[in-house]
This record gives structure tokens, C-alpha cells and sequence, in this order.
């Protein structure tokens, strides 16, 4: 079966972004960037599904500017065969992303659609969900272990306080949780390999979608930060301190 | 217009964030509802009637409600939204599996994680790990978000709401619940606690983790949490992971036990009252929002604070 994985572009998760002066929007101008840790997780989980014999053909997608061939490269070189990049310079929120990943699945017929569960810039988590629902197919969010067998995928989810295992009929929409595998390291042969993988540039003018621009952000700001507090020397007068906040101990 | 709120339960109490999302649904300053879809709704719906600000609770029942899918619960809510221009929920593992259907289902936008209601349809959340906030407005003829329970009081209790049956349509094939783990506590939960105990990765071994924390949290009656260093390293079970991509908490008091206090794990801790870190790094991240830091040995303080208490 073929998988369509969708993934995003990023500012690296160890990076700490800062609001512009003019509190417009954050400044990301030469910041590492790389791609989205939850939907790294999505694409280890296609390829493994893929050394599995399940999996067929794995097509890696991603929206955005052409800076996003990158992480389209690193997919390539992790083991997908082939990318797509939906060129915009559009700002898309979940809903819109949604959308055009919907017209992307209309053209691919994949049997599996694997995204991470959230973005970690937006922290939205919305867009696999949303994307099921575009395509009236059933939805397994926050998957933690993912069994194939004929046309179901048996999912384990983390939820609040443990897990609920699911059954979905294929095609369906899952999104990959950190604990789903750990993505493998590219190696510099594999993305010199990746090179040669086709990586297909489509206008997304030519996916008819159409896209309503509702959401806008009107300015950023940076929170307040926590009044800085005090070292104390040992147990008792960590105590001390904790008893004058009346009744958080006893 | 009115304003619908997707109620979160386990089947026989509400989620105390229900009473924290009906606090939150005041500010459109029109009636609010109360959907209960269950499988055996009346006690459920009985306790939603009591909430202060609620007008009335729709009750949706079908024996499929006992384990409902996002599937079945978003084909019940997107009929009712014609009577709507607000959909919320409480944040959590429940909704925000839920709401970004029924928002797609409605072709609206939806806003996670709101902490603030600026108006009508203007929301500030956190971005890029809480580490930013943006305020955003969303011009969608319906709203629908889910805000952070922990930022809003909860409603009190003493009204009666009216409580109507509503049709409820039958579970759509394709997607069907087969079995939920649960860890089994008698401590309270995570995100009720008002004191939570919380352990990272220099704990070293699940052992360790389970013979320092659980004493200490015993004494203060209060929930543990772990980072994602230590869930990640099998210390702790997944669904006490306390930041960006597990639970976020504000407690009355957070003790930090070995925890560097990364930025996503910072994100689901640094709205609590007071913070205490423990660790034996002095440049540790997490003294920086703590308001107590002792720089120690946890394994020598933490039974001494233990035995303290």
C-alpha cells in the first residue's frame, strides 16, 4: 500500500525564539531550522511499515517555500521514494494546510496517511484530525504503536491517564507521538542518494483549493517571566519558606 | 446566538474542567449548553444541570457512547452548530482530538490552548512552547477552541438547568474502540492536584524514581509527574509527562526532583503558584522560574524533605 507523509518545517526544538521589537511576529531570520520532531516520527513509522512489506511506496509531502526541499531531502535520505512540494509563500493555518493536503491525498489515493501529532512552533495539533474529517475517512491521533493487518490498522493512542487501543478501516489518518519510534540518523551516503529521489514542485495554484484567510495574528509578545526566586541552603529552610505560603503544606 | 461546551467525563463524573470551560464560555456573554454524549447520561447530565451559567444540557445517548470515537462524537455536534457561534471545550487528550474535526467538519478555523479571551473572537495562546504569546482573532461566523482549564476559575454549583434529549446519530463504521489502559492511582489527578511531585531523568532508574518521589508525594498527598527525559527513558509512564506534548498543570505548589527544566517541559509547569527545583546542577534551566531552588544531592534531600514533612 502506498503511505503519504506529511510533514512541516520548522525552528529547531532546542532553539528559543525571540519576538521581534515591533511585537509583529517572532524572528526566525537565520535560525536552524529542520523538520518537525512528531512528523520525523510519522516518517520512520511509514519506513518501518515499508521494511515490514506492508508499506510500498512511502511519497513525503510538505507546504511552503522552497527552503522546504530540505526537509523533503531528509525524508528522501530517512527512506521515503519521492516528495512533493506544495510551493506558497502563504501563511496557512491547520484548516488551509488541511485542504491542500486533502487535494494532495485525491491525487495520490495513498491507503495511508501518517502526520505528526503537532507542529512545535504553532503547537495547533489539529491538522491530521482536520484532514480526516476533509476526507470523511476515520482518525487515530496520538499513536504510540500502529499494527497492519489486511485492511486495518490497529492503533495504541496516548491519551490522558494511559492509552486506548483503536481499530480503523483503511484509508485512515494517524498521527505519530514521540513514543512511536525513534527516527533513525541519516547518513551522508543516504542524502547524497536522495538527491537522485524525485522531488515533484507543485504550484498550488494548480490544486484549486480554495482558502480563506479568517485567522490572523495581530501581534506577539513575550510573557511575563517569573520573578526570580532564591536558593536556600538545605531542607529545613526549603520548609521554612514552603510553611509561610499558608496551607500549600502542613 | 448561544454557545455549545463538548463536556469531558469517564463515563460517571464530569471532568472538573467542564466547571472551568463554563466559566470561560461567559465571556460571549449569551446562553451557554452543555452537550453530555453517554452512554448512560443522566447523572452526567444531572451534574452538568448544577453548573452556575449553564442554560441547559443536551443530552446525547447511544449504547456506542460508552467508548465514543472522534468520528461518532463530531457527526452528533456539527448538526447542533446551526443553533451556535461558539464551540469550546476544556484542553485536553479528549478535545483536541475531537473540536479540529467538528472545526473541519464546519470548514472554520479552530484555536487551540486558549489562555486569555481577549473578546469575541480574539484569543491569546501559546506559541513555540508557551515561549511566546500571540493574540490572534479568527473571523470564522463560528468559534471554535479549546482553552486552558487551569486559566479559568471553575463555575460554581447550586443552579438547575433544564436538561433535553437531543437525536443522536448512529456510530459511523470505520473506526471502533477496542480497549483502554489506565494506571491505576489512588493519588489525585494530574491535572486536579493541587500539590504535584515531579521527577526527570536524573532519578536514573525507574526503581529510583518510584522509592524517592511516591514517599514524598504520599506525604503531600499530591500527583507525580515526570519530564519527557524521564518518561523517554522508561522511568515513568507516558501519560505523566508533564509539557508541550503531555499535560500541562498549575498546581499550588510544583516540586521539581532532578529535572533540568527544558523549555517544553517549562511550557507545562511554569503556571504553577509555586515552584521548588531540586538539582544538582547549579545552572539547571529549571532555577530560573523556580521560586525555591536548593542545588543538592536529590537523593540525599529528597527522603530528609520526606522525612521532614
Amino acid at each position: 500500500m502506498k503511505a503519504l507523509v506529511a510533514i512541516k518545517r520548522v525552528v529547531d526544538y532546542n532553539i528559543q525564539v525571540r519576538v521581534k521589537a515591533d511585537g509583529s511576529n517572532v524572528d526566525i531570520d537565520g535560525v536552524k531550522m529542520g523538520i518537525n520532531p512528531f512528523d520525523e516520527n510519522a516518517i520512520e513509522e511509514a519506513i518501518r511499515l515499508k521494511e515490514k512489506g506492508i508499506v510500498t511506496e512511502i511519497v513525503a509531502v510538505t507546504i511552503g517555500g522552497a527552503a522546504n526541499q530540505d526537509i523533503l531531502r531528509h525524508a528522501l535520505a530517512m527512506g521515503a521514494d519521492r516528495a512533493m512540494l506544495v510551493e506558497t509563500q502563504e501563511t496557512l493555518h491547520s484548516l488551509g494546510v488541511a485542504k491542500v493536503l486533502k487535494a494532495l491525498v485525491e491525487r495520490e489515493q495513498p491507503q495511508l496517511i501518517l502526520l505528526g501529532k503537532q507542529a512545535i512552533d504553532d503547537d495547533a495539533g489539529q491538522t491530521g484530525q482536520m484532514l480526516a474529517a476533509l476526507l470523511k475517512l476515520p482518525q487515530a491521533t496520538y499513536a504510540s504503536q500502529i499494527t497492519i493487518e489486511g485492511n486495518q490498522a490497529t492503533v495504541v493512542r496516548e491519551i490522558d491517564g494511559g492509552t486506548q487501543t483503536l481499530a480503523v478501516s483503511l484509508p485512515a489518518v494517524i498521527t505519530a507521538d514521540l513514543r512511536l519510534n525513534e527516527p533513525r540518523y541519516v547518513k551522508l551516503p543516504n542524502l547524497m542518494m536522495a538527491r537522485k529521489k524525485p522531488l515533484e514542485n507543485v504550484p498550488l495554484d494548480s490544486l484549486s483549493v480554495s482558502l480563506t484567510h479568517n485567522v490572523q495574528q495581530l501581534k506577539v509578545a513575550t510573557p511575563p517571566e517569573r520573578p526570580a526566586g532564591i536558593m536556600v541552603k538545605d531542607v529545613n529552610e526549603l520548609l521554612s519558606k514552603l510553611r509561610t505560603h499558608e496551607g500549600i503544606i502542613g | 446566538m448561544r454557545t455549545l461546551i463538548i463536556a469531558e467525563h469517564n463515563g460517571q463524573h464530569l471532568n472538573e474542567q467542564v466547571a472551568r470551560a463554563v466559566t470561560a464560555a461567559q465571556q460571549w456573554q449569551q446562553p451557554v449548553d452543555v452537550l453530555i454524549a453517554a452512554a448512560q447520561p443522566d447523572a452526567l447530565a444531572a451534574q452538568a444541570a448544577t453548573l452556575q451559567g449553564v442554560s441547559s444540557v443536551l443530552v446525547a445517548s447511544d449504547a456506542a457512547l460508552q467508548h465514543p470515537t472522534a468520528e461518532h462524537l463530531a457527526d452528533i455536534i456539527v448538526p447542533l452548530a446551526a443553533n451556535y457561534t461558539v464551540v469550546l471545550a476544556a484542553h485536553s487528550a479528549f478535545s483536541k482530538n475531537v473540536l479540529p474535526r467538528v472545526a473541519a467538519l464546519l470548514d472554520v478555523n479552530m484555536l487551540s490552548d486558549v489562555l486569555e479571551i481577549v473578546n469575541t473572537n480574539t484569543y491569546v495562546r501559546g506559541i513555540y512552547a508557551g515561549n511566546v504569546l500571540a493574540t490572534v482573532q479568527n473571523r470564522d461566523a463560528i468559534q471554535v477552541l479549546t482553552v486552558r482549564g487551569s486559566k479559568f476559575a471553575a463555575a460554581a454549583t447550586g443552579a438547575a438547568a433544564e436538561v433535553k434529549a437531543i437525536t443522536t446519530p448512529a456510530a459511523p463504521a470505520g473506526s471502533r474502540w477496542i480497549s483502554e489502559a489506565f494506571n491505576k492511582s489512588e493519588r489525585p489527578a494530574l491535572t486536579a492536584a493541587k500539590v504535584v511531585v515531579s521527577g526527570g531523568r536524573a532519578l536514573g532508574s525507574a526503581d529510583a524514581f518510584a522509592q524517592v518521589i511516591a514517599p514524598l508525594a504520599d506525604k503531600l498527598h499530591a500527583a507525580i509527574g515526570a519530564s519527557r527525559a524521564a518518561v523517554d527513558a522508561g522511568y515513568a509512564p507516558n501519560d505523566l509527562q508533564v509539557g508541550q506534548t503531555g499535560v500541562v498543570v498549575a498546581p499550588e505548589l510544583y516540586i521539581a526532583v532532578g529535572i533540568s527544566g527544558a523549555i517544553q517541559h517549562a511550557y507545562g509547569m511554569k503556571d504553577s503558584k509555586v515552584v521548588v527545583a531540586i538539582n544538582q546542577d547549579p545552572e539547571a534551566q529549571i532555577f530560573k522560574i523556580a521560586d525555591y531552588g536548593l542545588v543538592a544531592d536529590l537523593f540525599e534531600v529528597v527522603p530528609q524533605l520526606t522525612a521532614a514533612l
